[in-house]
Formats: C-alpha cells, sequence, structure tokens
C-alpha cells in the first residue's frame, strides 16, 4: 500500500471518527427542542457534557490531517467553500457556547434562547456537513490550477440540500439513540418512542439519495461494478441499518448504539470506495479533479505523518475509551453539572 | 477595501479574540497541579477548595477557548488558501500533531478535570489535571513550532513544478501555483531557528497571565474582605509564579531578541526603530517613529541595543537604511507593539517583587496596611496587564515578519486565496465581530458571577466524596 492511500483512509477514518462521535452530539443538539422540561434538557446536555469537546477534536484532527497529508485538497475545498465553511463555524461556535452558557444561570429566558441557539447551530452544522459532502460527490467546478469556479449558490443544488437532509437525520437517529442509553424512566420511554419514526425518516432519506445517486452519479458506482467483492460493504450496511429496529426492538439499547456507529462507518467507507482515487472530482472538466496521487504532500511528510499517528493514535484511542468508561451509565445531574 | 486588507484584518481580529484565553488556561493550570498536588500532600481542605474553585474557573476559560479555536484552522484554507497549498507539506504536519498531541490529551483529560470529582479517586484526578496543563502546554508547542517556521524556515526546500529550486533563488510568481515548500528534516523544522526561543517566551508569558488572573481576584476578595483565608492562599500561589514567570520573561525575552536580531534584522530593525546601520545603536526605552523623516523621537541609551544584542558596543546592528523599502515591516506599529509588550513585562516584574516584598514582611494578606492597600488596589486591574502584553507581543511578531509570509519565499499578499472576494470577507468579519462581541459580554459577565458567588464555603467543600474517603482513610 502506497502512503497516498494510507492516508486517503486514515482521513477518511478520523472523518469517520468525527461523524460518529460529534454526530451524537449534533443530533442531541437537533433533537433538544423536542422536550420541554428544564430538569430533561439539562440531562440532555450533561449526557455529551463530558464529552462534546473531546468529540470536536476529531474534526480538528482531521482537518490538520487533511492540510497535511493532501494541502491542495483542504486549499481548494475550503477555499471554494468559503461562506459555508463560515456558517458552519458560526453554527459551531454558537452550539459550543450554549453548552457552556446555558445552564450557568437560571433564568427561563436565558436558558431558552441558548436552548435555540444550540439547536439551530447543531442542526446547521450538520445540514453543511451535509451539503459539503453532497457537493464533493456530485462533482464541484476546478480549473486547470485545481481552483473552485463555482459560487455559493451554485453548492446549493438539490442533490447536496439531500444529502443534507439526509445527515441531519442520520445525526438525529444517532443522538436518539445515544440518548437512550443515557437516560431512563419516563424520559427514556420517551426517546423509545422516537426512534421508530427517526429510523424511518432516515431510511427514506437515504434510499432517496441512492436512488438519486444511481441515476446522477454512476461514477460513484464503477467501483462495485469492477470489484464485485465490494459489494460486502452494500450487504454489510444493509444490514446494519436493519438491526437498529430489530436491537431496539429487543431491549437491546447498547447493540443498537453500535449498529448506528457500524451504519456510520460503513457509510463513510463507501463514500471513500466510490470516490478513490478521487478527493475532489471536478465537473465538467474531470482532468483538472484532485486526486490522492496529484494533491499529496511529499513522500516524506506523509512518512513522518505515519509514525506521528503510528504513535499518538494508540494513545488517544486508550484515554478516549477510558473517560467514556469512566463516564459510562445513565447521566445523572451533580454540581459540577452543565 | 481589498481582500487582503480584509483577510489579514479577520484574521488578525479571530486570533487576537482566541489568544485571550489559551494563556489562561496554561497558566492556571500549571497552577492547578500545584494546588490539587499540595492538596494531596497535605490534606489541607483549603488546597481542595482552591482546587475546586479554579477548576471551574478554567472550565469557563477552556470553553471559550475551543469554541474560538477551530476557527483559525478553517481560516487557513478558506482565505489563505495559495499559502496552504505553498506550506502544506510542512505547517500541516505541525496542525495534525497539534491535534493528536495536545487537544486530545487537554479535552480527553478535560471531562475528568470538570465532571469526575466523583468519579474518579484522588490520584486520578490529579493525573487528569496535570495531563489537561501538559496538553496546554503541547498545544502551544506545535503551533509555535509551525509559526516560528514561517519566522525562520529550516529543514526544508522550495519545489516548483517538482523540481528543487535552489536557496535563495527567486520563482517566477506565475508559478506560484504550483510551488511548494518540501520537508528534508522534521527536527530541523521542529527546531528551526527561532522555535525553542519563541516557545520558552511565549510559554513564560502565558503563566503570567494564568498567575495575575488568580491575583487579581484574590486581591478583589482581600480588599472587600471575603474568603479571607482562600484568598490570601491563592494570592500566594499566583504570587510565587509571577515572580518566576515575570523574571523568566526577561531571561527569554532576551534570547528571542537576540535571535530576531540574528536572523530576522529588518523586523528587529523595526521593533528598535533603528535606522542607522553601524555600532554603538542606541535603546529607546520609549519614543514616537518620525516616519516622514525616517528618524526615531524619544530618549535613547547610547550603545544600548548593540550591548543587549552583541555584548559589546561596537557590535554593529542593521538599520532600516539598509532594507530596501519593500521590504521594510510597518516600522511604527512594529515599534509601539513592542515597547508596549517590553514596558508592561518591566511593569509586571515591579509589581510582583514588590507583592514578594510584602509577603516577605508578612503583610501579603492585610489590607489594613497602606502598602498592602495599594498593592492589591493595583493588583486587582493588572489582570490586563499580561493580556496586552500577550496581545502586543504576538502583533509585534506578526507585523514585524511583514511583508513575508514565510520568511524569504513567499509574501503574504500572494497568500491569498484565489476565488474568494472581498465582500465574501467583509460578511465573515462582520459575523465574526457580531458573535465575538456577544461572547466577550457573555464571558465577562459569567466571570463575574463566578467571582462574586465566590468559592465554596469551606466546610461545604470539605465534604468529600464517599470514593475519595475511604481512600483517604486507607
Amino acid at each position: 500500500m502506497d502512503y497516498q492511500l494510507l492516508w486517503f483512509i486514515l482521513v477518511g477514518a478520523l472523518f469517520a471518527g468525527y461523524a460518529i462521535l460529534d454526530g451524537f452530539d449534533l443530533g442531541v443538539g437537533t433533537l433538544i427542542l423536542g422536550i420541554k422540561d428544564d430538569h430533561e434538557r439539562r440531562l440532555f446536555y450533561n449526557a455529551i457534557g463530558p464529552v462534546w469537546d473531546g468529540n470536536e477534536v476529531w474534526l480538528v484532527t482531521g482537518g490538520g490531517a487533511l492540510f497535511a497529508a493532501f494541502p491542495a485538497v483542504y486549499a481548494t475545498v475550503f477555499s471554494g467553500f468559503y461562506l459555508a465553511f463560515m456558517l458552519l463555524l458560526f453554527a459551531l461556535i454558537f452550539r459550543a457556547v450554549a453548552i457552556e452558557f446555558r445552564s450557568k444561570e437560571p433564568w427561563v429566558w436565558w436558558r431558552r434562547w441558548w436552548d435555540r441557539g444550540f439547536c439551530a447551530g447543531s442542526t446547521s452544522a450538520a445540514l453543511l456537513i451535509g451539503v459539503a459532502m453532497g457537493n464533493i460527490v456530485w462533482g464541484i467546478p476546478l480549473n486547470s490550477k485545481g481552483e473552485f469556479t463555482g459560487s455559493f449558490l451554485s453548492l446549493l443544488h438539490p442533490y447536496a440540500l439531500l444529502m443534507g437532509v439526509t445527515t441531519v437525520a442520520l445525526f438525529m437517529m444517532h443522538g436518539a439513540l445515544y440518548l437512550h442509553l443515557k437516560t431512563e424512566g419516563a424520559l427514556q420511554a420517551r426517546i423509545r418512542g422516537w426512534l421508530n419514526p427517526l429510523i424511518i425518516t432516515f431510511i427514506v432519506c437515504y434510499a432517496l439519495t441512492t436512488l438519486a445517486t444511481l441515476l446522477y452519479v454512476p461514477r460513484m458506482t464503477h467501483v462495485l461494478r469492477e470489484q464485485p467483492a465490494l459489494f460486502g460493504v452494500v450487504i454489510l450496511l444493509v444490514l446494519a441499518i436493519a438491526n437498529l429496529p430489530r436491537e431496539i426492538h429487543r431491549g437491546r439499547d447498547w447493540a443498537a448504539f453500535v449498529s448506528s456507529c457500524v451504519t456510520m462507518l460503513l457509510l463513510m467507507a463507501l463514500f471513500g470506495l466510490g470516490m478513490f482515487p478521487h478527493m475532489v472530482y471536478s465537473l465538467p472538466e474531470p482532468a483538472h479533479s484532485l486526486t490522492v496521487y496529484n494533491a499529496a504532500s511529499s513522500d516524506k511528510t506523509l512518512k513522518i505523518m505515519t509514525l506521528i499517528a503510528a504513535i499518538g493514535v494508540p494513545i488517544v484511542l486508550t484515554y478516549t475509551v477510558t473517560v467514556y468508561a469512566i463516564f459510562h451509565g445513565k447521566v445523572k445531574l451533580g454540581k459540577d453539572s452543565y | 477595501m481589498n481582500v487582503e486588507i480584509l483577510s489579514r484584518l479577520q484574521f488578525a481580529f479571530t486570533i487576537a479574540f482566541h489568544y485571550i484565553f489559551p494563556p489562561l488556561t496554561i497558566g492556571l493550570g500549571l497552577l492547578l497541579i500545584l494546588m490539587e498536588g499540595l492538596w494531596l500532600a497535605t490534606r489541607n481542605p483549603l488546597y481542595h477548595n482552591m482546587a475546586r474553585f479554579w477548576t471551574k474557573m478554567f472550565g469557563l476559560i477552556f470553553g471559550l477557548g475551543v469554541a474560538t479555536g477551530i476557527v483559525m484552522e478553517f481560516e487557513f484554507g478558506t482565505n489563505w488558501a495559495t499559502y496552504s497549498r505553498f506550506v502544506g507539506d510542512i505547517f500541516g504536519s505541525a496542525l495534525a500533531a497539534e491535534g493528536i498531541f495536545a487537544f486530545f490529551l487537554e479535552s480527553g483529560f478535560l471531562a475528568i478535570l470538570l465532571f469526575g470529582w466523583d468519579k474518579v479517586g484522588p490520584k486520578l484526578h490529579f493525573f487528569a489535571t496535570c495531563m489537561v496543563a501538559l496538553g496546554a502546554h503541547f498545544s502551544a508547542v506545535w503551533i509555535i513550532v509551525a509559526n516560528s517556521w514561517q519566522q525562520t524556515p529550516a529543514g526544508s526546500h522550495l519545489e516548483v513544478a517538482g523540481q528543487p529550486v535552489p536557496a535563495g533563488h527567486a520563482f517566477d510568481l506565475a508559478d506560484l501555483w504550483q510551488s511548494r515548500m518540501v520537508i528534508d528534516d522534521f527536527w530541523a523544522v521542529v527546531f528551526n531557528p527561532s522555535s525553542m526561543d519563541r516557545l520558552g517566551h511565549t510559554l513564560v508569558a502565558a503563566w503570567l497571565a494564568g498567575a495575575f488572573l488568580v491575583i487579581s481576584v484574590a486581591a478583589f476578595y482581600l480588599l472587600r474582605r471575603r474568603h479571607v483565608g482562600f484568598a490570601a492562599a491563592s494570592l500566594k500561589f499566583g504570587l510565587a509564579l509571577a515572580l518566576a514567570a515575570s523574571l523568566l520573561s526577561l531571561v527569554t525575552g532576551h534570547s528571542s531578541a537576540s535571535g530576531v536580531a540574528q536572523n530576522q534584522p529588518s523586523k528587529l530593525a523595526a521593533m528598535e526603530g533603528l535606522w542607522e546601520t553601524g555600532p554603538e545603536a542606541a535603546l529607546h526605552p520609549f519614543g514616537w517613529v518620525d516616519m516622514a523623516r525616517e528618524r526615531t523621537l524619544g530618549p535613547a541609551l547610547p550603545a544600548g541595543l548593540s550591548l543587549l544584542v552583541g555584548g559589546r558596543p561596537s557590535h554593529v546592528v542593521t538599520g532600516l537604511h539598509d532594507i530596501p523599502p519593500d521590504l521594510r515591516p510597518p516600522v511604527q506599529a512594529t515599534f509601539q507593539c513592542f515597547h508596549l509588550m517590553v514596558g508592561i513585562g518591566m511593569g509586571l516584574i515591579g509589581l510582583s517583587l514588590w507583592g514578594a516584598w510584602l509577603w516577605w514582611r508578612g503583610q501579603l494578606a492585610d489590607p489594613a496596611n497602606f502598602a498592602t492597600r495599594w498593592f492589591l488596589r493595583l493588583a486587582v486591574p493588572a489582570v490586563l496587564l499580561p493580556q496586552l502584553a500577550n496581545q502586543a507581543g504576538w502583533f509585534t511578531a506578526e507585523i514585524g515578519r511583514q511583508p513575508w509570509i514565510v520568511w524569504g519565499y513567499l509574501r503574504t499578499s500572494d497568500g491569498l486565496s484565489a476565488v474568494v472576494k472581498a465582500n465574501q470577507v467583509l460578511a465573515s468579519l462582520i459575523g465574526f465581530g457580531l458573535i465575538y462581541l456577544l461572547l466577550l459580554v457573555m464571558f465577562l459577565f459569567l466571570l463575574n458571577r463566578k467571582i462574586q458567588h465566590g468559592p465554596e464555603p469551606l466546610e461545604e467543600s470539605h465534604e468529600l466524596p464517599d470514593n475519595w474517603l475511604k481512600q483517604s482513610r486507607a
């Protein structure tokens, strides 16, 4: 395996980690307005309280890894999606401080406004991430120097928007499964009632996205035609999604959440398989596309980064798992809570 | 306004705002280790009480730091795409290393630090505190390495269309899109000529920021005669760190400036407002640069600059007249920022020594004493001084680097995103302005509420979680 392919996988793994971890945070944010009681809302905040900023670090590190391993992709996408990414930043800032500030004062108006900010920030972040992904799948216009030649409005085409909505639905489902795991009693029963509608919504959105992809972006499926063995990924994905209602029905909250994590991982894997070797597909001029080879840093840098990852990642995983283990179980409010 | 000015303004604004918070968490993190460590060693509930209170402050500050920190990583790509393509091979690895080694460490253990008091034992909690502080310091390491490489590039070479270009050989701007810096030696990048000097100076300056936050709040309590025992002890912790850090900032500042003299003579000339090259270069403690007549007004210590950077009066220092006008940084701004930083630094040394003297006389916590009262009155607003000095220091470093974005290789004006328009940057700049204004108001409001609320009463906070008591007895 060459370093370019390795880093394509590693950057993808970081973003998949981000989607899986911050995905449930963002989903909780979208769901927060679904309950009214202040105590229950605090339970929502504190369910993600100890872990949300660690989760966001996956985005920071993924961005850094993309910058380091594929500077041309990082530069083209971030400058091309300027306004969209600025909105994403505003959304992420808003939801971060909403978590931080919200429960520091008892006033009803204060908490209500921060709850709205948290919901709006989380939902728009999910939507924007989905729209960005949709554009990457669809392809964006690049010139011969690899610079984006479209506009902000040209990014908002139906396919990208569909992908955005699907992402919101996915994160909502994922967030609800996480909350189901962290709550108990009447609140848990209420969340349980949300699960099936959310799963069905996601399945409908995802089916539509898949249909649109098959019809309008057939290059995403080339790899499956050439290497039928990879169809295994699709089958696993279908099984993982089908497993969600099954586990909920059997009352195995944990298995349901893990199944949702696996779903997201497989979605990212399919995305990567469909894109490879492209990282930014140029439309209408495919010759200008950025690939893992023409956009990569030098072999030497990739080698150094591999070493850094080999040292860093096991340590990170060790204490990430430890922290999750320490804070496992049903969320309780204490004097250090948000 | 053009896109260059706007992008520079936006980056300066967002990073200056962000930089209010990390120095506080670096400095406060170190103090938390001392407080909690002393509690573990002595089991004096006062120290536990202090650790609890200052951890809460730490949490609030850290939250703002996280929220505003992600912005810069995006901005390299959004506003400085040409720069990002040019330096990604080197700069990107430092950012990725920062994520892996620093941010994960900080955020992972922060969960235990803030929310783990009754979930883990005291030793593991102390370990988490240490890891958070270590992570905060690590983040400084990698970002300073990245920035220092921009100031004094090393361990790398220029490549145009895949072909190495010999050092000093200029390249055609038309080829910029296919030009990049390529790494030769990772350790030479990490230990580039300026990184360690600047790291040392930045870290001690950050300690000062944390120390003076503690000093300021403690002084406020003492003046109001509230939480006296808590305040007196906090004041001593803050003061001890402030004294060490303010003196160390003199040492690290000196070696940083000597490095600038060697590696970036145009920056040094602008910092000192030196126009004529020669021996016996004078040092201005303060002054005004008369740009029209190209001279610097104000009191001057004869040969002071030569002595400082060269150790002897005959040392020749390069003046601005020997630097082509298009390679000079903005002189007035560099000069004033630098002198503001140095002036404040001297003031902080003075304040720390005064506090230490009062401590030695046993009068530190006695506001009935006339001198102590005045010291405490000055100490309350002094929380702003390290903040100002930190900002002024970074403005010196970054304005003094102009016109380069990568010293000697790429100009700032050539590093912009080709596809981003001025009105887009204006829109995002206004957005950041509004959001950060809101954030600042909220932050100060909540910080003030926490300070007014004060630490929990000693008896209450001494009610340790059951598992801690068990372990304490064991």
